[in-house]
């Protein structure tokens, strides 16, 4: 059984979800000959055709909207939209109808489709390839958010994601596509969606994260681990609906919590998730709940990208200053 | 359908889209040299701003395969358009580029080292010290065409003779942002050119699956706006269409669509590879077409040009160049807490212990 990258993860599980059933089509720019620009869709169209794996104009509105009248014929559309910073056209689609048909309709037209976006900065990209803003679509009711961390789970939640009856954004942390290789068996076997994962067990603290912060988040666990400090590390995976009971539980064993992510600050996700600590979990808590985040600012351009994404030197700061405050 | 009053059928409207040439790929006039060529130098300049452009090019390319320099978008082959935009308009007007219109800013007095430090991951790259006006690229595809009609309603409104000129591609044409600029254009007969430089190619996708249309050019028709072909790898054609549509515009005529054929000679951008989805044969092809050549053969032909001309242009150019990598090399990083200062202007309170956050950081550059 082969290593593979997420990135090729994702491949695996779009050919598998092609294979098994009918009703799939993966469709966006470039996701044709070229195999989309980070060849997530490699080798698809060779091997399902082009009516079922097609490489359409420029247009995010359109494929959006398209998605979900295929969908709501029964299809399972898995749409890509080539990087985060272009999805914003497709949102009045999204906002307006995907999420919204089933319960205008009370039931009577769902839309199961996938919308997969690389997201996240620190890879050198250009001007609006970089951002991270998940929250905005956390925000929106009716539809899920979902985010993998390695190879294991960008497959197993992909085929989640493509067999769930509602739709799905499914973004892609593009900073580690590539980062790590790991042992995916292709049994076509979905990972649950609507869970954390616990990454690491741990007593004294819980970090809590998801996307590529995954990465630091592990590295400033080892880093406690060898001042003696046990960090539990929960990647929260699917970020719309959250799993609470999984990190309040965790909370009520460690007494602390520390958030990462990459995204701005403000309405972040991560100020979800201490909000809900607040009104859930307050009485278990041996201090503030800290956050570790982006600034509020626009991304900056990759010279300064790395001042503005979460270091582990933040990570553990914060870390440390939930263990000093009590 | 032909006229059946009988059966209460009648012609109502019908198009034409015309394509001009001037110079072909012989080097041969095919048609008289238009007005603006009357102005001595002209057609120096454009072959010496295209000369130039295409040195640039090639060193920002250089630059990013060397780790130098980020992602880059090259306008090899489509020099010709930028640079009959740039001579075309007026200092006064406003150009909302995409990213292959180097030649265009740099006429523009946008300098070199400021496109090196934007492809740089730089923020400074877009200040543009000698050009307040003009807007940055626009990397959202098509998102620019609203703007440029925003640019020239407030022209209209004020009676000032200016022009906005903005630019896309074939690829951009698909999009919404570029129907709704056109039909607002249109509407409010608004002094603005829209230049679609057809390079056959938006990343993998041929123009031929862009859309179903025989033109890019007769989109602007649907919107009640004129549109035609020109030769994109005729410099003179170009810079004689685009700028009667400029100058049309200004004296109040209202907006034109220009469709520019070219191709885009180089990979979509440094990040791409376009052998996985074009054939190297059409690439050839394109080579014999080439814009600079075009009009070289042209002016050496008319005794206008030499080697030795050729040679100290070329001489120029390069020290020009290797100039402004040596300003952009040598360009300290911003302070890492500058990401707060141009965020408005004034930072309000509330993000003033996140800026010290970043300061007392101390930034350096990643790896
Ligand atoms: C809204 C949007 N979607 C997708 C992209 C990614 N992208 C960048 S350039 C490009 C193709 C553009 O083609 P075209 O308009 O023909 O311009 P060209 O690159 O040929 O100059 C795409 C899909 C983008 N920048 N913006
Ligand atoms: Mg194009």
């Amino acid at each position: 059984m082969a290593e593979i990258t997420l990135v090729e993860a994702v491949n695996l599980a779009l050919a598998r979800a092609l294979q098994d059933d009918p009703n799939v089509i993966v469709f966006g720019e470039d996701v044709g000959a070229n195999g989309g620009v980070f060849r997530a869709t490699e080798g698809l169209q060779a091997r399902f055709g082009h009516e079922r794996v097609m490489d359409t104009p420029l247009a995010e509105t359109v494929l959006a909207g398209m998605a979900i009248g295929m969908a709501a014929q029964g299809m399972r559309p898995v749409v890509e939209m080539q990087f985060m910073g272009f999805i914003y056209s497709a949102i009045d689609q999204i906002i307006n109808h995907a999420g919204r048909l089933r319960n205008r309709t009370r039931g009577r037209i769902t839309v199961p489709m996938v919308m997969r976006a690389p997201f996240g900065g620190g890879i050198h990209a250009p001007e609006h390839h970089s951002e991270s803003t998940e929250a905005m679509f956390a925000h929106m009711p009716g539809i899920r958010v979902v985010i993998p961390t390695s190879p294991a789970r960008a497959y197993g939640l992909m085929l989640a994601a493509i067999r769930d009856p509602d739709p799905v954004i499914f973004l892609e942390p593009k900073r580690i596509y590539r980062m790590v290789k790991q042992e995916v068996i292709d049994d076509g076997e979905a990972l649950p969606l609507d869970v954390c994962f616990q990454l690491r067990d741990g007593s004294d603290v819980t970090l809590v994260t998801w996307g590529a912060m995954v990465h630091e988040t592990l590295q400033a666990a080892d880093r406690l681990a060898e001042q003696g400090i046990s960090a539990e590390v929960i990647d929260v995976a699917t970020i719309k609906p959250l799993d609470m009971d999984t990190i309040l539980a965790s909370v009520a064993k460690t007494g602390r919590c520390v958030i990462v992510h990459e995204a701005a600050r403000t309405c972040s996700v991560g100020a979800e998730i201490a909000a809900n600590l607040a009104e859930h979990g307050l009485m278990n808590l041996f201090a503030p709940v800290m956050r570790v985040s982006g600034y509020d600012t626009i991304m900056p351009m990759f010279r300064m990208e790395y001042d503005y994404l979460p270091s582990v030197e933040r990570i553990l700061s914060a870390v440390h200053k939930t263990l000093e405050a009590s | 359908m032909s006229d059946d009053p009988k059966h209460g059928i009648h012609h109502v409207a019908s198009f034409d889209i015309h394509h001009s040439q001037v110079l072909n790929e012989h080097s041969e006039l095919v048609a008289p040299l238009p007005y603006f060529t009357h102005e001595a130098g002209a057609l120096l300049d454009l072959y010496k701003w295209m000369v130039r452009t295409r040195t640039f090019d090639a060193k920002a390319v250089a630059l990013q395969r060397t780790g130098k320099m980020g992602t880059y978008s090259p306008c090899l082959g489509q020099e010709a358009i930028g640079v009959a935009i740039g001579h075309a308009m007026k200092r006064e007007d406003v150009l909302l580029p995409t990213y292959r219109e180097q030649g265009a800013q740099l006429m523009r007095s946008v300098a070199m080292h400021e496109i090196f430090l934007y492809w740089g991951g730089d923020e400074r790259g877009m200040s543009y010290r000698d050009q307040r006006q003009d807007f940055p690229i626009a990397v959202p595809i098509a998102s620019q065409v609203p703007h440029a009609c925003g640019v020239a309603y407030a022209m209209k409104l004020r009676k000032e003779p200016r022009v906005a000129v903005v630019t896309l591609g074939d690829g951009a044409t698909s999009k919404g942002d570029f129907y709704e600029g056109l039909n607002m254009a249109g509407i409010w007969n608004l002094p603005v050119v829209f230049v679609v430089t057809n390079n056959h190619w938006a990343i993998s996708l041929g123009r031929d699956q862009q859309t179903a249309a025989q033109t890019l050019a007769q989109k602007g028709i649907a919107a009640g706006v004129p549109g035609e072909q020109v030769d994109g790898n005729d410099v003179i054609a170009c810079r004689a269409r685009i700028g009667k549509a400029i100058e049309k515009a200004r004296s109040g005529g209202g907006p034109t669509l220009i469709e520019p054929l070219t191709y885009r000679m180089s990979d979509h951008t440094t990040a791409d590879d376009a052998t996985r989805y074009r054939s190297k044969e059409e690439v050839e092809h394109y080579k014999s077409l080439d814009p600079i050549l075009r009009l070289r053969r042209y002016l050496e032909a008319n005794k206008m040009w030499s080697e030795a001309d050729e040679a100290q242009l070329k001489a120029d150019a390069s020290a020009e160049v290797d100039a402004a990598v040596e300003i952009y090399l040598g360009t300290e990083r911003q302070a890492p807490e500058s990401m707060f200062d141009h965020l408005y202007e004034t930072l309000p309170r509330a993000y003033h212990w996140q800026r010290e956050e970043v300061k007392n950081a101390g930034g350096k550059d990643h790896g």
